[in-house]
């Protein structure tokens, strides 16, 4: 009885959908055709009534399986939520009746899109089994945090006040970080006019209060393994003494280091005590104990303050960092302002800019106090700095367009933050794989002097958290900032991007609520972003494995390991259930209980295909499910038609792409193909980050295919297509039916 | 050089910015501007300007004193106020300019012959005496700023708008001998003269 | 309109934006507050309305001046205690424009047309100092349309994106510095003439007054052949009211306003 499957169709007529389509003959499809052993019509569907009805149908009659014919998937779907049962869903509003045109000449095709609609709903649900999550992991409340400074700290709090026991690993003696060094922070309250107290102490304070912080000092990680909910982490002391920890989430804090200035010769800075970097100046500012600041090489109070920013910064010149601080020129005017009120209204502070930062409304109200005080700003590039018991710093003015000097008695040079991460894994991964003898050794010099690893994980895809650029840790920029490539572990604070203290504070935070929810997730067995609540996870079908190892070597979160038998080991709370895995596979054996190469194969090869004296053509789309599909949805809100010849399927990621769904298409008659996944590249918006990179390069292969069956190429198209992209999507579609026209349909007709 | 000009000189030694900020009308405002130079590019006399705004506020910052107070770019102010509405920090931009003006002409570092300078004094002049402008008097004694052969050159060359704006009884021929006025010219002389002496001393420092 | 206006007595001339030069600040300052101190003694309780421009704008600053600088405030006041008055601020300072605009509407203009002004094309120079730094409430700086509002309410074609709208005219530098100047000028009518104005119309005395009557030397000096009219604002409301051209002033005008005579003698 448990095994039985049982399916049930329900076709909504309200919405205009009763109006414009036959229901009667939709309902006749979907039980003669598509095989639903009963089919009801509702007149509203996702009201309560119509509601209660399928879930009657559910508990009363035992439907395992439903299809539902009504709007949207991504429409009414706190109603039609029915966790309970495997379920697909026909667009008939968004995907028929709102993108053509209420005309009787149209009548025929608009109700042909519709009963395919039913077809692929009803093929599909056959395929799908209800996910029912996976037992690989129990709750594990954990949280390890990485990192002892601001950032580290915060997200230690925050996660110990929400309650969860937090491991914090710190590998010097001392909590702190750089700010523990720091006279002051720059404001983070309104009005955002003086510099304020760092409250690092009272932070360190409260964590050592705290009995759910346990803090481990001059400690390194020399071993993480396993995955969100039951990850293993071996810590070591300086003194040699080990700790294993198991973790629920990982929150890798590690900051920065600074940029070393003393490779910038005109700078001076190794020639003398008084050409300072920022930072140095802060813990010149802490040793005044209150009192005027002094200048480092005599003791004298400092008069005259040249502050130099944007020192080896935004800068293509080998051996400078080619981005910016962003915050180097909030740190002059905070310490131009304590100079101020330590060493009096007297002390001259000059900061010379090219292009001043002060982001936000604080960072303008900050700015427009250090004027308000008598800072002087001046934009000038600094050419030198001449060392002496008074320093002279050579400048061009670049409002008054000369050459000029001015004599300071300290120079403070703002040098910018460098990413304190872990190696590159996929470097490591590309040395191994090389076979090219001059590759392998520039591989092996970058490695040479790549920094040691922090997490130490044991994964296929290498020992730390994937770059982005320049060492910062690779994070989804746009949608979701902490989300690293490895899941259940968040990456937050200046490894992540430079920022200030406040804002390591915020990312911390929201790094800390992520990790929370990551462990949770992983203990129900649910999927962390974007699928969050998902419930299935990859399987394979062990017996056609053949080891090729492309699912282990292209999931873009390094889910997937490979056991001694280089069988893949999926880690299920490690996945984000994008299918690239599913995509890569070149054997098929990769699925999921709700989406698999069947739930799409059989969706597009249950489209009716008409003969060819018909003339009708069907033109197969592929959208993401996160960018396209959702721009064509609004397309249709807005009323835009797309042509009546496409049949679209929603996909998870176009990296879950199987290759096998275009050859199936192209031999069943199709005459064109249309895939749409997001932007990739180092600006990427794929939701899975490689995952439509790894589809354009897979389909630029899919040429061979189509010359082997003699067809154009132009019948398949791949584009990059945002959610904003709500006016080009359609537009696409209408492209390739334009180009079909133009070249004639497919021969492959039977 | 003048009097008040080495009293200030020696006053404000290591400060120009100082020295305008107590000096000079809104001054205290010239350290905000952040040198966006919209005010530069919203000018309607723009490319006749020597020093636009922004540039006039980075050299008194850099102390470069005469070079501001001798320059006639203040002088190109049409008091259009653009500068003023399209300013991001709302610097009054336009009466600094005025400020800055008027201040270089009382340390008398404003340039010799400076047409909207003599202008500005000759209507201020005709103002006092009765109150109220006489637009022909006004005219007229513009003219001959330069000297009678000037004057008369000048009135040549005006003559055809003199006799337009006469023709339709815009201008009236009478208003040479007396025209009109308030009726206390004294009691507005007095005020002017108090409120003059108030602000001398100000600039002085004794106010 | 049911408005009475009654004249300050003995008001004074403002310094308009050239006084400055001569009078520095405080005693610039004076004049305003000696006009303001006259109403709030002669004419106590009621509003300041200024038809000019600069007078306007003189006078509005200088209330605000002496508001926000109590110093400066103490000061006036002792300037105009030798003329025994009291400056107390408490006058309210507007623009006839603001009258018009918010106080009877455009509406109420309409409804009083008695010879709409239709088939006139008019250029609405609004020119600075109506506009910047106060300006007429939920306009903006850049494009301004009470004036197009005005030109319509008249039953005239107004010119919404007249380029020039708010381009000076040189102001007080037209005596000074006429090369300057004139070049301006020439350019605010030569877009009238590109936008095929048949006039302009202004809200600003002096605007009305350079724009119009330097033509002959901009024709002479850029190979031109300018003989735009440009006319006050309200000479177009007298005439659409009904009012006769001799009522409407436009026997003053040095460049005749042919087609709104036509309209005025209709």
């Amino acid at each position: 009885m448990a095994d039985e499957k049982k399916f049930a169709g329900y076709i909504c007529t309200g919405c205009g959908i009763g109006d414009r389509l036959d229901a009667s003959q939709l309902e006749m499809i979907a039980t003669r055709e598509g095989k639903m052993q009963s089919c009801k019509q509702h007149e509203m569907l996702c009201s309560a009534e119509g509601v209660q009805m399928i879930r009657d149908d559910i508990a009363d009659v035992g439907a395992t399986h439903i299809m539902i014919a009504a709007c949207s998937r991504r429409a009414k779907v706190e109603a039609f939520n029915f966790t309970d049962v495997a379920m697909s869903r026909a667009n008939l509003r968004e995907g028929v009746i709102w993108v053509r045109p209420d005309a009787p000449e149209h009548q025929e095709t608009t109700q042909e899109m519709a009963d395919d609609y039913i077809r692929m709903a009803c093929a599909e649900v056959k395929y799908m089994t209800k996910p029912s999550g996976s037992s690989e992991q129990q709750l594990n409340r954990n949280i390890l945090v990485v990192g002892g400074g601001i950032t580290g700290m915060t997200a230690a709090i925050e996660a110990a006040t929400a309650g969860y026991p937090v491991h914090l690993v710190e590998k010097t003696g001392a909590l702190g970080g750089h700010a523990a060094n720091y006279y002051k922070s720059i404001p983070t309250r309104s009005p955002y006019a003086d510099p304020q107290d760092t409250g690092v102490e009272k932070m360190i304070a409260d964590i050592e209060a705290n009995d759910l912080i346990t803090v481990y000092l001059n400690s390194s990680i020399t071993k993480t393994d396993g995955a969100p909910g039951r990850f293993s982490v071996d810590l070591a002391t300086e003194s040699g003494s080990t700790t294993n920890l198991s973790i629920g989430a990982i929150i890798q804090a590690t900051g920065f280091n600074l940029y070393d200035p003393s490779n910038l010769s005109q700078f001076n800075y190794a020639n003398s005590a008084d050409i300072i970097t920022n930072e140095e100046m802060e813990k010149l500012a802490k040793e005044a104990n209150g009192g005027p600041i002094k200048r480092p090489s005599d003791g004298k109070p400092v008069t005259a303050v040249a502050f130099v920013q944007n020192v080896g910064q935004n800068s293509k010149a080998d051996g400078q960092l080619p981005y910016h601080n962003g915050i180097g020129d909030l740190i002059a005017i905070k310490q131009a302002l304590y100079l101020k009120e330590l060493n009096g209204d007297d002390c001259d502070t000059t900061i010379f800019f090219d292009n001043l930062r002060t982001p936000g409304a604080a960072g303008e109200d900050f700015y427009r106090s250090g004027q308000q005080k008598m800072v002087t700003f001046t934009k000038g590039n600094v050419g030198e700095v001449v060392p002496g018991s008074t320093l002279e710093v050579k400048f061009k003015d670049l409002i008054l367009n000369e050459d000029t000097s001015m004599q300071a008695d300290l120079v403070v040079l703002d040098v910018g933050m460098v990413p304190n991460t872990g190696p590159d894994p996929y470097a490591q991964l590309a040395y191994e794989e090389t076979e090219d003898e001059v590759e392998k050794a520039k591989l092996k010099a970058e490695l040479d002097v790549a920094p040691p690893s922090i997490l130490n994980l044991d994964y296929r895809q290498g020992t730390d958290l994937p770059h982005l650029r320049y060492g910062f840790t690779d994070s989804h920029f746009i949608c979701f900032p902490y989300e690293t490539r490895r899941t259940g572990i968040y990456a937050a604070g200046p490894q992540r991007r430079p920022m200030d203290m406040r804002q390591a504070a915020d990312d911390a935070a929201g790094a800390a609520m992520k990790a929370i929810q990551a462990a949770e997730n992983a203990g129900q067995g649910r999927a962390a972003h974007p699928r969050v609540g998902d419930l299935s996870y990859p399987s394979f079908r062990k017996e056609g494995c053949t080891q090729c190892k492309r699912c282990t070597v292209e999931c873009p979160f390094g889910a997937i390991n490979e056991d001694e038998q280089k069988y893949p080991q999926f880690n299920e709370a490690r996945c984000r259930r994008c299918g690239t895995c599913m995509g890569a596979c070149p054997v098929r054996v990769i699925s999921f209980e709700n989406y698999s190469i069947d739930t799409v194969g059989q969706q597009l090869k249950n489209v009716d295909m008409p003969e060819e004296f018909d003339e009708k053509p069907r033109i197969l789309v592929l959208a993401c499910e996160n960018d396209a599909y959702p721009a064509l949805d609004q397309a249709s809100m807005n009323g835009t038609e797309i042509n009546p010849w496409a049949r679209i399927i929603p996909v998870r990621c176009l990296g879950s792409v199987s290759l096998s769904w275009i050859t199936d298409a192209l031999n069943s008659g199709y005459d064109g193909i249309v895939l749409m996944g997001c932007q990739k590249g180092d600006d990427y918006q794929c939701h899975f980050v490689r995952g439509s990179a790894i589809a354009h390069e897979r389909m630029s292969k899919v040429g061979d295919t189509l010359q082997s069956l003699n067809l154009e190429p132009e019948r398949v198209e791949v584009y990059e297509v945002a959610i904003t992209d709500v006016t080009r999507a359609p537009k696409l579609i209408n492209d390739m039916a334009e180009t079909v026209e133009r070249i004639g349909l497919s021969p492959f007709k039977f | 050089m003048s009097d008040l000009n080495k009293v200030m000189i020696e006053k404000y030694r290591t400060s120009f910015l100082r020295e305008v900020e107590a000096n000079v009308e809104e001054g205290e405002w010239v350290k905000m501007c952040m040198q966006c130079g919209v005010c530069a590019g919203s000018c309607p006399l723009g490319k006749h300007w020597d020093h636009p705004p922004q540039e006039i506020f980075m050299m008194i910052r850099a102390g470069k004193r005469d070079e501001v107070l001798t320059s006639d770019s203040m002088w190109m102010c049409t008091s259009c106020y653009n500068c003023i509405a399209r300013c991001p920090r709302g610097l009054p931009i336009t009466h600094i300019m005025h400020g800055l003006a008027v201040y270089s002409k009382r340390l008398g570092l404003a340039p010799q012959k400076q047409p909207t300078a003599e202008f500005s004094q000759i209507f201020w002049d005709n103002l006092m005496k009765k109150g109220r402008v006489n637009e022909l008097k006004l005219g007229l004694s513009l003219y001959f700023k330069d000297g009678f052969g000037q004057g008369v050159k000048n009135a040549m060359a005006n003559q055809k708008l003199g006799q337009n704006m006469m023709k339709a009884k815009r201008m009236n021929p009478m208003e040479f001998f007396g025209g009109h006025g308030v009726k206390d010219t004294s009691g507005l002389q007095k005020m002017i003269k108090k409120a003059q002496e108030i602000e001398d001393a100000k600039v002085q420092g004794k106010g | 309109m049911g408005i009475q206006l009654n004249e300050i007595p003995d008001w004074n001339c403002c310094g308009a934006s050239i006084g400055y030069g001569g009078g520095g600040e405080l005693p610039r300052l004076a004049l305003s507050a000696r006009n303001i101190a006259l109403s709030e003694e002669h004419n106590p309780g009621q509003q300041i309305v200024a038809t000019c421009a600069a007078c306007w704008l003189a006078t509005r600053e200088a209330k605000e001046r002496l508001h926000d600088d109590q110093q400066m405030f103490k000061d006036a006041n002792a300037a105009l205690a030798e003329a025994g008055l009291m400056y107390k601020g408490q006058a309210e300072v507007r623009h006839m424009v603001e009258v018009l605009v918010d106080d009877i509407g455009f509406d109420a203009l309409k409804a009083k047309v008695k010879k709409p002004l239709e088939g006139l094309k008019i250029a609405g120079y609004v020119g600075c100092q109506t506009n910047r730094p106060f300006g007429i409430a939920g306009e903006s700086f850049e494009n301004p349309m009470y004036l197009d509002n005005i030109v319509e309410s008249v039953g005239a074609e107004s010119i919404r994106t007249y380029e020039k709208k708010v381009q000076c005219c040189g102001g007080a530098l037209a005596f000074s510095e006429p090369e300057k100047s004139q070049e301006m000028i020439h350019g605010i009518i030569e877009a009238a003439y590109d936008n095929g104005a048949d006039l302009i119309t202004t809200p600003c005395p002096l605007c009305q007054a350079n724009v119009e009557i330097y033509q002959d030397q901009i024709n002479e000096k850029f190979g031109t052949k300018f003989n735009m009219p440009v006319v006050y604002y309200s000479q177009l409301l007298d005439v659409a009211f009904g009012r006769s051209a001799a009522d409407a002033a436009l026997n003053g005008q040095i460049i005749k306003a042919k087609k709104l005579e036509d309209i005025a003698n209709k």
